[in-house]
């Protein structure tokens, strides 16, 4: 299904980050082009949703070291808002609660602030109001979820369709989904994959981060990337992620241990 | 009358101007009331945190002694007042509007209502001539000026106010506006609101009270609220207090419920530069509720002090507290929330919180829950906070595209809405939405690191 164009969508280099004194990302590259998929897996701790949020731009890490270039633009000393201006957008592995804050209210001033940015007006409440129906209905998320304050009381799937909700209102170049298939049970996670396959189109990319291969039976990635200890040690089509679901994580280890 | 200790001998002049001029016309048992109140008053002065007076621990009323405010007299012209009347409009008919300015009641901005029915709403220096009226029944009953200066000083100034009467079984629902507005006129002059409302068996109002000045003058106002709620009756009751910057505000409310007889009020508090919200609500009676929920938004160098307390005398009570403040600049705000639990009381339901969002360095909250039970078969919980802005919260909503100033107001705004949305008027929501949202400081604000 490659349609890839010439020009990568995201081009990282050298990437290096730490979460206070604490070394995570120890040099990352990876290149990816629009119409792709990547899933990056790796055990626990090797860095994979720490990349996923310094892409986003998460305030809880420093960048040391390398470029992030996002449509040829370096995007690292960006505020995360305008980053997801831009196109980029994150799903969080714990969406938070916002009580008091209405879904609609919420959505509308993300849309909005994408549209300034862009040159082009706010929304109508009434243009918005019909491309909201339109999008619950496409991503298959109950009506009501929408009318209640963003993620209050959710349950743990309900909160990851949302997150899909808003991925598809916020119509990314990039998505970031950061264990949005962790915690979720079967129907859970076909909802929330079909979502991903309908908004992948030939124009537009995403990382997956998992630990577990699941999803990969319902999103079928063009790529998979090992993280261990951040750095990529190894990268494959999708083959690599049922050799690790048959072998696990630990000949990586071994193998990446061994060669050190 | 012997003569006043020379620390209060501006407020005897007054006393005595008072006394001996508009209020001779008063009945007698008027007259005493106020005797009494000055003697009382002249004995405890205005309080102070010494010698352990935990009800005024954390607020030092010094800047109140100290000015000499005096009686507020006619304002010349009402006109530039007009403005300070809160703005929202209640739809039907039975809406009554009770307008004072400076304390004096303005006849052309109220709407009373003196039917035969069986409801008055209406100044009282008019209703206290009336001989039929439980107004000598009821004034200074649930607010007496014992070891209360503040009541004590009010009562001893009583002239005129808001009274509103609702006979027994006049089940129709009714709406009622009271504003208290301080003119340009009143520059280090002090006034006296005085409301009381009996509401009789099985009736059902809404009172919004409200509080307003101009921003540009030192002021005090000193203001006392008795709320009778008879059996089955039930009072929706908003108290506004949204006095200039520069403004003094001493409130105190007391409410007594009968049986089965529901409270639901709301307090909103806004600019005044020093206020205290004291607030008492007796279920005196077995099954009565009350819901009592505050917002106060405190900025520059305010100070709020909210002392509310619930005493359940009777079983089978209902009592829900909740109030929230949010703190900006050098601000501090006080709040004391006592919930008593009497021995007959068995199965009480309480519960209290009082929740803040911090968003400057310098501001300070001296928050104190308290409970205390009597009774062995009682449901009650308790609880504070203090915190800023969440900062896993305020990245959740970048990463949608808002800029740190649209999230941060976005979710102080969140934070008030809780209080906001329990008024059940939905103008006076809306109105108190607007209002609310336009005071949410406009910068960037700390937030917390910890997890």
């Amino acid at each position: 299904m490659t349609t890839a164009s010439n020009k990568p969508l995201l081009t990282i280099k050298g990437l290096t980050a730490m979460a206070g004194e604490l070394e995570i990302l120890k040099g990352i590259d990876l290149e990816v082009f629009p119409g792709e998929v990547h899933a990056i897996m790796g055990p626990n701790g090797s860095g994979k949703s720490t990349l996923a949020n310094v892409l986003a731009g998460r305030p809880d890490y420093t960048v040391t070291g390398g470029t992030v270039l996002f449509e040829g633009q370096d995007i690292l000393k960006l505020e995360p808002e305008i980053r997801a201006r831009m196109g980029l957008f994150l799903a969080f592995q714990y969406p938070l609660e916002l009580p008091g804050v209405r879904a609609w209210q919420f959505l509308k001033a993300g849309v909005d602030a994408k549209r300034v940015h862009n040159g082009e007006e706010e929304m109508s409440a009434r243009e918005f109001d019909q491309m909201l129906k339109a999008k619950v209905a496409e991503v298959q998320i109950d009506p009501d979820l929408v009318k209640r304050a963003v993620n209050e009381g959710f349950s743990g799937g309900e909160k990851k369709r949302n997150e899909i909700l808003q991925m598809a209102v916020l119509e990314p170049k990039l998505a970031l989904l950061d264990e949005t298939d962790s915690g979720l049970d079967i129907d859970a996670l076909r909802i929330v994959s079909d979502g991903v396959n309908l908004l992948r189109s030939p124009e537009n990319a995403v990382i997956l981060v998992t630990h577990y291969q699941r999803i990969l039976n319902y999103i079928t990635p063009n790529y998979v990337h090992v993280l261990y200890d951040g750095c990529i040690v190894q990268s494959g089509g999708p083959e690599l992620a049922h050799e690790l679901e048959e072998k696990g994580y630990d000949w990586i280890k071994d193998a990446v241990d061994a060669a050190v | 009358m012997t003569s006043a200790p020379a620390k209060h001998a501006h407020y005897f002049a007054d006393f005595q101007s008072l006394v001996q001029g508009p209020g001779t016309d008063a009945p007698a048992w008027l007259r005493d009331l106020r005797d009494n109140a000055w003697s009382k008053f002249s004995d405890t002065g205005f309080p102070t945190a010494r010698r352990g007076n935990e009800r005024w621990k954390y607020t030092n009323v010094g800047p109140i002694a100290k000015i000499d405010f005096s009686l507020a007299g006619q304002p010349i012209s009402a006109n530039g007042s007009k403005a300070l009347v809160p703005d929202y409009k209640v739809p039907g008919t039975a809406v009554f509007d009770l307008v004072y300015v400076d304390g004096h009641y303005l006849a052309e901005m109220s709407s009373p209502s003196t039917s035969s029915d069986g409801v008055t709403v209406a100044n009282l220096a008019s209703a206290t001539g009336d001989n039929s009226s439980p107004i000598e029944a009821q004034l200074g009953r649930l607010a007496p000026p014992d070891n209360d200066g503040f009541a004590a000083l009010n009562t001893a100034f009583l002239h005129d106010g808001a009274y509103v009467y609702v006979a027994d079984g006049h089940t129709e629902k009714m709406t009622v506006r009271i504003s208290y507005i301080t003119s340009h006129d009143a520059d280090t002059k002090v006034t006296y609101p005085r409301t009381l409302i009996v509401a009789g068996r099985n009736t059902d109002i809404t009172v919004v009270e409200s509080y307003t000045g101009p921003t540009d003058i030192v002021y005090f106002t000193n203001a006392v609220t008795e709320i009778a709620v008879g059996e089955g009756a039930r009072i929706d009751h908003y108290r506004l207090l949204l006095e200039g910057n520069k403004g003094f505000h001493v409130g105190t409310t007391r409410v007594n419920q009968e049986k089965d007889s529901s409270f639901n009020s709301a307090s909103f508090a806004l600019g005044t530069s020093l206020a205290r919200n004291d607030m008492e609500v007796l279920l005196y009676a077995p099954g009565a509720y009350c819901s009592l929920n505050g917002l106060y938004l405190t900025a520059d160098n305010q100070h709020i002090d909210n002392l509310i307390s619930i005493d359940h005398a009777k079983p089978y009570g209902t009592s829900r507290l909740n109030y929230k403040g949010i703190l900006d600049g050098r601000s501090r705000a006080v709040f004391g929330g006592e919930v008593i639990v009497r021995r007959d009381a068995q199965k009480s339901d309480a519960e209290q919180t009082d929740k803040n969002l911090v968003l400057s360095k310098q501001s300070e909250v001296d928050s104190k829950p308290s409970l205390l039970i009597y009774a062995d078969d009682v449901k009650c919980s308790h609880g504070a906070t203090a915190g800023h802005i969440d900062a896993d919260t305020l990245f959740y909503l970048r990463s949608r595209g808002l800029d740190l100033d649209a999230a941060s107001r976005m979710l102080v705004h969140a934070f008030a809405s809780e209080i906001i949305d329990s008024v059940k008027l939905e103008p006076l929501r809306e109105y108190l939405d607007t209002l609310f949202t336009a005071a949410i400081p406009d910068k960037s604000l700390p937030v917390s690191n910890l997890k």
